[in-house]
């Protein structure tokens, strides 16, 4: 099973390459995967019905309790074939479709790495393992909506989606942890056992929105459902794979698998079934009143994840068996409705179904596959959407709360379903023959023997429903339910009022379809898309997050070096003064001062200078006091036993003094940018610092009693290293490598140094007569250009 | 001595820093100058010093005399003050070019890494 999740991974690396290689066959090629894996779970089946369930799990990291830990039931089978049986329908179908993209390997990758993120979502038993491969699937429907990535809509697209299931996914997982704390243990397959425990506690309300907030988002609820149309702008075969079969499905199945543990209580029901309700009206009024064929389906696809919802937050036994067929029934119509509309793009160059029609001749087979899921979507028997809708009108109907309520509302949608179903699968097909930007043909082969394959089953499960009740509804019912089940799925349950329901929708349906056009002109006036609209929400949040980050990167990257400073010493100040304030013990620190005439003296000069400096006006004041102070401090250093200090300080302060001379004489005067008040307020700053650094001095030389290393240098600079300079034994031998390092620093420095001396950037060294301009610019140090001193271009 | 020199640090952070927070490049150099100097007599100061007594081997014994100064914070001020004149050297001549190239000393006229439009455009026109 680990392999199975994994191969989809590592053949996915290899796609682009196949690709490269075979590019007629790489498709047929790949799609032995998804057949392979098809095939595995498939021999599944009939254990899983039995009861039996597969657990393999690999230590990840143990020491976080986060295993890359699978587990097979009912429901993960159920889904595990969807995805792959579905992935290699869609696989062949993208072949074809997509024959003539350059692009066409990088496809295949991101599908294959969809299919296992997919199916490691709905396999994984570690609640983390879970997260990890959710937002996999984040990732690969961000790459694959954004396919056409030189489409700025495409790309907005893309950034939606994942901005908004990403959020969502965020706040799953804070739910999954608190869950997990909570429950005790991460694995989901134990999660059921801990349930009562996780309702009773206090964390329950805030487990339960979060873990809501991502599995809404992931499926496209109310008021997250606005990605999903918008995701149509991904190619056809990825709007039918992920955005309709698949991975819109996983907060259903995250709803269906934690129900056991989250499920039950008034508030879960409140929030699945307003919302799943919520969603399934809006859904469906909004599908019906779409001209593109596949928002259209985009729509109609909310208001079926709604119904899933909603039946999950009613729960049940019957409720539960109901969303599981409708779940399997919309997996194979939508994903052979999304095929057609794919097909009919290609051929004839539009979606718009206004355009489209009498194509029946030109397209046979697909025109076929059309009618046949249309008619499942629709609930005609003897499909299975009829099947599916009849128990899902049951469970409305027999629901222990608001039966009518729920009853009616289910009936709405479904009877503009019945409506977006005509437009699908009859209008394109029949009536007037439409002109269309290209001469329509029948897709090939790849393009119809998948769709055609799917409608095929919404027949052969419509005729013998018993098959799919057996070996996957009724697994995947007490998968959820924690517990057995009795579940049987009939074509033809009788005459009850049920059926008489469903009759009242298909007549409706049928009447609202042909006054379609009268309809429509009354409700675009009402328009509740645009006024229900949380997608200006979305936007809005967007614009307010990048004014944020402008307005914070302004604050702290403002490009000012002072305020920079006046930042970090301040943070300092305040919080180290605070604690050696606070903390530290203070009566040692506060000593008088004990010191002989001429240390005196030194100290009186090094503080006189210091103020010169900070207060000169010329430049060569400036470097004068600062050359006094430099001089006094190797005096101090020679006062207290540091001759060599002294002497390398001499040394080096008399360089930097010829040094500041012979370059300060390049520079401009001094000149008094800042303003008084700026001046005073860097002023209090840096003495707060200056304050504060001898505070901090005073406290550690107050206290004597510490272990000093000195003894060991005193013990073996003659012994060990045969010096008696123990300060220089210490630089060439002890610390050795760090003289090495300084050398080399110094070196390094040194080099520098030359670069920007001597080396010319490009453009200043070609004419003579510019670089001679050049250099008279720079010996009379005017502020005017000089040619081209690019920075980073020469050097 | 201790109190003398924390007042001394006190008062070279303060000054280093001062001129650290200016407007002009030059100034700002200069503090960095003095922020060495600070942090080399903190390291001299913080560990304890000691009036006249280097810490060497005399002849023909094999430890200094006690008490001596402490040899570890002299050697590591040794490679600060070797670094430091490194590090002003190539300060100082990375602000003459840094002039040169922005024509300017002000911080706040040097706020990107473009040059300034007009010898911008000189370098277009011949590149």
């Amino acid at each position: 099973m680990t392999i199975a999740v994994l191969s989809g991974f590592g053949v996915a690396l290899t796609a682009p390459w196949l690709q490269g290689r075979l590019p007629r066959r790489a498709g047929w090629l790949l799609i032995l995967l998804p057949l392979a894996l098809t095939a595995w779970f498939a021999a599944q089946l009939p254990r899983v019905a039995e009861g039996t369930t597969l657990a393999e799990s690999v230590s990840w990291i143990p020491s976080l309790g986060i295993d890359l830990a699978f587990y097979l039931d009912g429901l993960s089978l159920t889904f595990a074939l969807l995805i792959s049986g579905i992935g290699a329908v869609v696989l062949l179908y993208a072949s074809a479709y997509l024959a003539d993209d350059p692009l066409l390997g990088r496809f295949y990758l991101y599908l294959l790495v969809f299919m296992a993120s997919m199916l490691g979502t709905v396999l994984a038993d570690n609640l983390i393992t879970l997260f990890v491969f959710w937002e996999l699937t984040s990732i690969s429907s961000y790459l694959l909506i954004g396919f056409k990535h030189s489409y700025g809509t495409s790309r907005a697209a893309a950034l939606q989606a994942l901005l908004v299931t990403g959020g969502g996914g965020l706040a799953m997982l804070a739910g999954l942890v608190l869950l997990g704390q909570v429950a005790g243990t991460s694995n989901l397959s134990s999660l059921a056992a801990s349930g009562e425990r996780v309702r009773a506690s206090d964390l329950y309300p805030a487990i339960l929105g979060l873990v809501l907030v991502g599995a809404f988002a992931k499926s496209a609820q109310f008021p997250f459902h606005f990605w999903l149309p918008n995701a149509m702008e991904a190619p056809t075969p990825v709007s039918a794979y992920l955005h309709s079969a698949t991975m819109v499905k996983a907060g259903v199945y995250l709803l269906a698998r934690l129900s056991p543990a989250l499920g039950g209580t008034v508030e879960w029901q409140g929030l699945v079934i307003g919302v799943g309700a919520a969603t399934m009206v809006l859904g469906a009024y909004l599908a019906w009143q779409q001209v593109d064929l596949k928002r259209i389906l985009a729509y109609s696809t909310i208001s079926a994840l709604g119904i899933l919802v909603l039946l999950l937050g009613v729960g049940g036994a019957l409720a539960t068996k109901a969303a599981l067929t409708v779940l399997v029934a919309h997996s194979l119509y939508k994903g052979a409705l999304f095929l057609v509309a794919g097909a009919l793009d290609h051929e004839t160059g539009t979606r718009d179904v206004t355009q489209l029609g009498g194509l029946r001749r030109a397209m046979p087979i697909t025109g076929a596959v059309a009618l046949l899921a249309g008619a499942s979507m629709a609930g005609l028997p003897p499909l299975f959407g009829f099947v599916a809708k009849e128990v899902f009108y049951k469970a409305t109907y027999e629901a222990p709360d608001l039966p009518a309520l729920l009853t009616a509302l289910a009936v709405l949608s479904s009877v503009l379903t019945v409506v977006a179903a005509g437009l699908v699968a009859l209008k394109p097909f029949f009536g007037v023959r439409a002109h269309t930007p290209r001469h329509p043909h029948e897709a090939p082969l790849r393009m119809w023997l998948g769709p055609l394959f799917l409608a095929g089953l919404s027949v052969l499960l419509g005729v013998w429903p018993a098959l799919v009740a057996e070996y996957s509804v009724k697994p995947a019912t007490e998968a959820v339910l924690a517990g057995p089940a009795k579940v049987e799925l009939v074509l033809w349950p009788g005459v009850n009022p049920v059926l008489a329901l469903s009759l009242l929708t298909l007549a409706l349906g049928a009447g609202v379809y042909v006054f379609r056009h009268a309809l429509l002109a009354w409700a675009r006036r009402l328009d509740v898309g645009k006024r229900l609209g949380p997608e200006r929400g979305y936007g809005r949040a967007l614009d307010g997050l990048l004014r944020l980050a402008d307005w914070q990167t302004d604050l702290l990257q403002n490009g000012y070096l002072r305020f920079y400073l006046i930042t970090i010493v301040a943070v300092t100040v305040v919080l180290v003064g605070y604690t050696a304030l606070a903390e530290a013990d203070l009566s040692g620190a506060l000593r008088a001062p004990e010191m002989r005439v001429y240390e005196g003296a030194i100290a009186v000069v090094i503080l006189a200078a210091t103020y010169a400096v900070t207060r000169a006006h010329s430049r060569l004041a400036a470097v004068a006091a600062l050359g006094t102070v430099g001089y006094s401090v190797a005096l101090l250093y020679i006062l207290f036993g540091a001759p060599d200090l002294a002497m390398t300080q001499f040394a080096v302060e008399t360089l930097t003094v010829f040094l500041f001379v012979l370059v300060i004489y390049r520079l401009p005067r001094f000149a008094t940018l800042t303003s008084r008040m700026e001046r005073w307020r860097d002023a209090v700053i840096a003495l707060s610092a200056g304050a504060l650094m001898t505070l901090l001095v005073l406290i550690v030389t107050a206290d004597p009693s510490r272990a000093h290393v000195a003894s060991f240098f005193a013990e073996n600079s003659v012994t060990l290293a045969k010096g008696r300079n123990i300060v220089n034994v210490i630089l060439v031998d002890f610390r050795g490598l760090d003289t090495l390092g300084e050398i080399t620093v110094l070196a390094v420095a040194a080099a520098g140094v030359f670069a920007l001396l001597k080396l010319r950037p490009a453009q200043a060294r070609a004419p003579e007569a510019r670089a001679e301009r050049a250099r008279t610019a720079e010996l009379q140090a005017v502020p005017t250009a000089e040619a081209g001193a690019d920075p980073g271009s020469g050097d | 001595m201790e109190v003398v020199l924390a007042v001394i640090i006190g008062a070279l952070y303060a000054a280093g820093l001062y001129m650290m927070m200016r407007r002009s490049l030059a100034k700002v150099v200069i503090g960095l100058s003095l922020l060495s100097y600070a942090a080399n007599l903190l390291i001299f100061t913080v560990n304890g010093v000691m009036r006249g007594r280097p810490p060497l081997v005399p002849e023909g014994a094999v430890r200094p005399v006690e008490p001596f100064a402490d040899p570890l914070p002299q050697a590591l001020i040794l490679t600060a003050i070797v670094i430091g004149f490194g590090v002003q050297a190539f300060a100082l001549v990375l602000f003459k070019r840094a002039y040169q190239a922005a024509g300017t000393d002000d911080l706040d006229q040097i706020r990107s890494t473009e040059l300034p439009k007009k010898s911008r455009k000189a370098g277009q026109a011949q590149g």
